[in-house]
């Protein structure tokens, strides 16, 4: 399988804060791949480091065997990976057409329809809306909208931080559903979650975060049989 | 009445010209530029050189032209110079900076061109007073409506309807998310300021041609009442700039005309204080409320 993410001995800091402290994970090609951990634990951080926002103060991160760390961080999403933020941060008062063309920022304008109508069919609801503004759709909604906008960038992989955060039940259901058809999809996916079961149960792999340390890793399957994350992170 | 009505109307156009500066700086950097006034004062010294310089003499709108070429610069240097370092200060040290970069565009001024007045050349002297429904209307009034109802249109169709317009938008929410879209976030400020301060070069030819004394302190008050009425329209907002600046224009000329010229001042801050006691969001400001 070949590898489209590696990250080999992150740290990351905030001030003076050592908040990742030399993490190390891969993500190979068609996977889905989970980072799972309480609050705090630096899967966030991990993400936002991978996705440009924030700087390493050492590691590598490479994606499809090329360096990503000298790239500006607007121009990582452009190498074709895309993050859909924690707390999906639509842009409240852009109509959701608009928000979805912006996620197609660096796409060349003649491509906008077709990936346009391609995201309404995994999200129909926002076909729906599209002209309304993003801060007037539900909780459940703007989630689908973040994660079209991700998908406008046409990425080969996909980061999504914490998709199921403050959502019913049957939208997280939902939510998931569409990780797994995007995966069928093509596009391979890096999701952070603290809903820990979901996550183990859609994901090829998982890697355990705790206090900016990766402390267990295996296959979805082995980690939700394993006595110590059942404990921690599954309720028993 | 009616005379006093389309004054104030076109005092409120130049207001509102200014006011988008500010607003929109205030949108994308969140950061109030206290030396956008000062902008139009160079404005308008480039300006009035143009026209009056044996050498150059150039014929109006290519001194306009060239003002506003200059204060385009002149923005994207004093951002790129002065706040572009403080992007992670504290909003205090920014808001001082701006008001140290306004005595220092001013101090300028004064050490380059005196503290004498100038009379600003009048650029309409080919053109005659308007009759309208018996009140005579300055050219300059006019021109000054018109150029803010054309820079407001061309504005609402740039942020509404082209993509960098849109992007524009998109970072004055959300910095962050507006990078993870592969927006440059860095050159979306700059072009923020280029566009505030090329407006503050219009406002300011408008304004002297007004008002035609010139001196290194002809855009302060102006500069402090523009960004009066963009948070008297809600700062950050386009349109409210707009109302926010006739409002201001009006109640300025009509308090001057019939109650008070000393006192045309103080009423106009009055207002804004009970405007913002009972909408301290401004007229058309934005409500912040988040979905959790």
């Amino acid at each position: 399988m070949k590898t489209v993410l590696k990250c080999e001995n992150l740290h990351v800091y905030y001030g003076s804060i050592h908040a990742i402290k030399g993490v190390s994970f891969e993500v190979g090609e068609g996977e889905i791949v989970t980072l799972i951990g309480a609050n705090g634990a630096g899967k966030s951080t991990t993400l936002n480091t991978v996705g440009g926002l924030l700087k390493p103060r050492e590691g590598i991160i490479e994606f499809e065997g090329k360096s990503i760390l000298g790239v500006a961080p607007h121009k990582v999403v452009s190498e074709g990976m895309a993050l859909c933020p924690e707390g999906r941060r639509v842009f409240a008062q852009l109509s959701v057409k608009e928000n979805l063309e912006m996620g197609a920022y660096t796409r060349p304008a003649s491509e906008i329809p077709e990936t346009l109508e391609k995201v309404y069919e995994h999200f129909p609801r926002l076909k729906e809306r599209q002209s309304q503004m993003a801060g007037t759709l539900s909780g459940g909604e703007q989630q689908m909208l973040a994660m079209g906008r991700a998908l406008m960038s046409k990425p080969r992989l996909m980061m999504l931080d914490e998709p199921s955060m403050g959502l019913a039940p049957i939208l997280v259901d939902q939510i998931f559903d569409i990780i797994k058809a995007l995966n069928k999809a093509g596009t391979t996916i890096l999701l952070v979650e603290q809903n820990a079961q979901m996550a183990l149960s859609i994901a090829d792999r998982a890697y355990v975060l705790e206090t900016g340390r990766i402390v267990n890793t295996g296959t979805g399957k082995e980690l939700l049989n394993d006595d110590s994350v059942k404990k921690a992170y599954l309720g028993g | 009445m009616l005379v006093h009505l389309i004054n104030g109307i076109s005092l409120g156009s130049i207001y509102a010209i200014i006011a988008l500066g500010y607003t929109m700086v205030y949108g994308i950097a969140k950061m109030l530029n206290f030396a956008h006034g000062d902008v139009i004062m160079i404005g308008g010294y480039v300006a009035f050189f143009a026209l009056t310089s044996d050498k150059l003499n150039l014929p109006a709108p290519v001194a306009v032209l060239l003002a506003i070429i200059v204060c385009t610069i002149l923005g994207i240097t004093i951002e790129r110079l002065a706040y572009k370092p403080l992007r992670a200060a504290t909003s205090l040290a920014v808001l001082i900076t701006a008001i140290g970069m306004s005595y220092f565009l001013q101090n300028s001024a004064l050490l380059l061109w005196g503290a004498n007045p100038k009379a600003f050349p009048d650029m309409f002297k080919n053109a005659e007073a308007i009759e309208l429904f018996g009140a005579k209307i300055s050219p300059v009034a006019l021109v000054a409506i018109f150029a803010n109802i054309v820079i407001m249109i061309i504005l609402t169709l740039f942020t509404t309807r082209t993509k960098m317009g849109k992007a524009m938008r998109a970072v004055s929410e959300d910095k962050g998310a507006a990078t993870l879209m592969g927006i440059n976030v860095n050159f979306t400020i700059s072009l923020t300021f280029a566009i505030g301060s090329g407006l503050a070069a219009i406002a300011g030819v408008l304004l002297c041609s007004a008002y035609p004394t010139l001196m290194p302190t002809t855009g302060s008050l102006p500069g402090i009442k523009a960004f009066t009425a963009a948070v008297f329209g809600g700062i950050g907002s386009i349109p409210g700039a707009m109302i926010g600046g006739i409002l201001l224009g009006v109640i300025e000329i009509l308090a001057r005309a019939y109650i008070s010229s000393e006192l045309a001042d103080a009423i106009v801050f009055g207002v804004l204080i009970v405007v913002l006691i009972f909408r301290p969001t401004g007229l058309l400001g934005k409500q912040i409320h988040e979905k959790v």
